[in-house]
């Protein structure tokens, strides 16, 4: 069988292909962004358990993030769960637009319920770009072959990080909590051409800082109900446009 | 006993109120995304939508999380950030596309700033 990025030649080859790709960059920089965060949750003053399970079972960094600011100011488990679920609602649009190029008829439904814990997004990004190209039977492979091994990487990242405080200045930590959000940034910015994406992106992009001044909680919500349909009107219209010709 | 003692001691089982609760607001949403992507057709007007609204989400909290994070990342100011985002992109293109440079470029300019004050 030939190995091709369209066709990995066996299902095998398509795990082990999705933990070559998560083991390069994505490992490295979300790796660096989880001792940033193991790091931020030993200041926090709580213990080392705390970062693992965080990052064990909600596993996306910026809900993480917020659910130990909130911790550290008291808030109550109402606020946290109001937060981190409005912070975390992309998660939602994100699952229903990955599973079709990650879906096959013959692996059982809870696979899919567990498997999508790993949703976030590197791995998801990585998947949107490489699975569609896929042979089905390739695809939930290649995305558990990617997302497995770097979840293994972020683990062991927050256990590391969590004995850093003291070792690394605070501009270090700081650097490496950086890091994240520009290499998302640059992972939409490499794919940025594709059909009915710069729109989205770019009225995503300044409607999210703009809202989050006037309403932070609400601010994710309105951006992408807001943005997300105007340029989804914009790319139809477009379409039909491109149709009628 | 004093081991599971500690385990259980309201020092550790407060942040374990908030974890949990931060964890099944979240697997809230990705059990219900699978749950109706079954029954959502790929091709159909909705799932373009739904796809416009998932950008949208990630590039609004993206630039957010530059501009206006929470977390240890507030502590420095704005001008701050928006040049070591402004760096980073420039050593991108400059690169050709270059993620780990572009990446690279962006934390270490921003550690700089946040060591030396703004440039």
């Amino acid at each position: 069988m030939h190995n091709t990025p369209d066709n990995f030649g066996s299902i095998r080859a398509a795990y082990i292909q999705g933990a070559k790709d998560a083991l390069t960059i994505p490992a490295l920089i979300l790796g660096s962004t989880y001792m940033g965060f193991g790091a931020l949750v030993s200041e926090t003053g709580l213990e080392v358990w705390h970062a693992l399970i965080s990052t064990a079972v909600n596993w996306a960094i910026p809900g993480q993030i917020a659910t130990m600011e909130l911790y550290a100011i008291n808030a109550s488990l109402f606020a946290i769960a109001a937060a981190v679920g409005l912070i975390n609602c992309r998660l939602m649009p994100m699952t229903i637009v990955l599973m079709p190029f990650i879906r096959n008829k013959k692996t059982p439904k809870i696979v899919y319920y567990f498997m999508s814990n790993f949703i976030a997004v590197t791995g998801w990004a990585a998947a949107m770009k490489q699975c569609p190209r896929l042979p089905e039977e390739q695809r939930l492979p290649y995305f558990t072959g990617f997302v497995v091994p770097l979840w293994s990487v972020c683990m062991l990242a927050t256990y590391i990080g969590y004995h850093l405080p003291g070792l690394l200045p605070a501009e270090v930590t700081m650097g490496l909590v950086f890091l994240n959000p520009v290499y998302f940034m640059l992972v939409f910015l490499a794919d940025f051409t594709q059909p009915g994406r710069p729109t989205a992106l770019i009225l995503g992009a300044i409607l999210g800082p703009l809202t989050f001044l006037l309403t932070p909680n609400w601010s994710l919500l309105i951006t992408g109900l807001v943005a997300g349909t105007v340029a989804f009107l914009i790319s139809e219209h477009k379409h039909k446009k491109a149709q009628s010709q | 006993m004093n081991e599971l003692d500690n385990l259980l001691s309201a020092d550790f089982m407060a942040p374990m109120a908030a974890l949990g609760v931060a964890a099944a607001v979240t697997y809230f949403w990705r059990g219900l995304g699978v749950a109706v992507s079954g029954k959502m057709d790929k091709d159909s007007a909705v799932f373009r939508w739904v796809t416009c609204v998932a950008y949208a989400l990630l590039a609004g909290l993206i630039a957010r999380m530059i501009l206006l994070p929470i977390g240890p990342l507030a502590e420095l100011g704005l001008e701050q950030r928006a040049g070591a985002t402004i760096i980073s992109l420039a050593v991108f293109f400059l690169t050709r596309k270059n993620l780990l440079a572009g990446v690279t470029a962006g934390a270490t300019a921003l550690v700089l700033m946040a060591k030396l004050g703004p440039l």
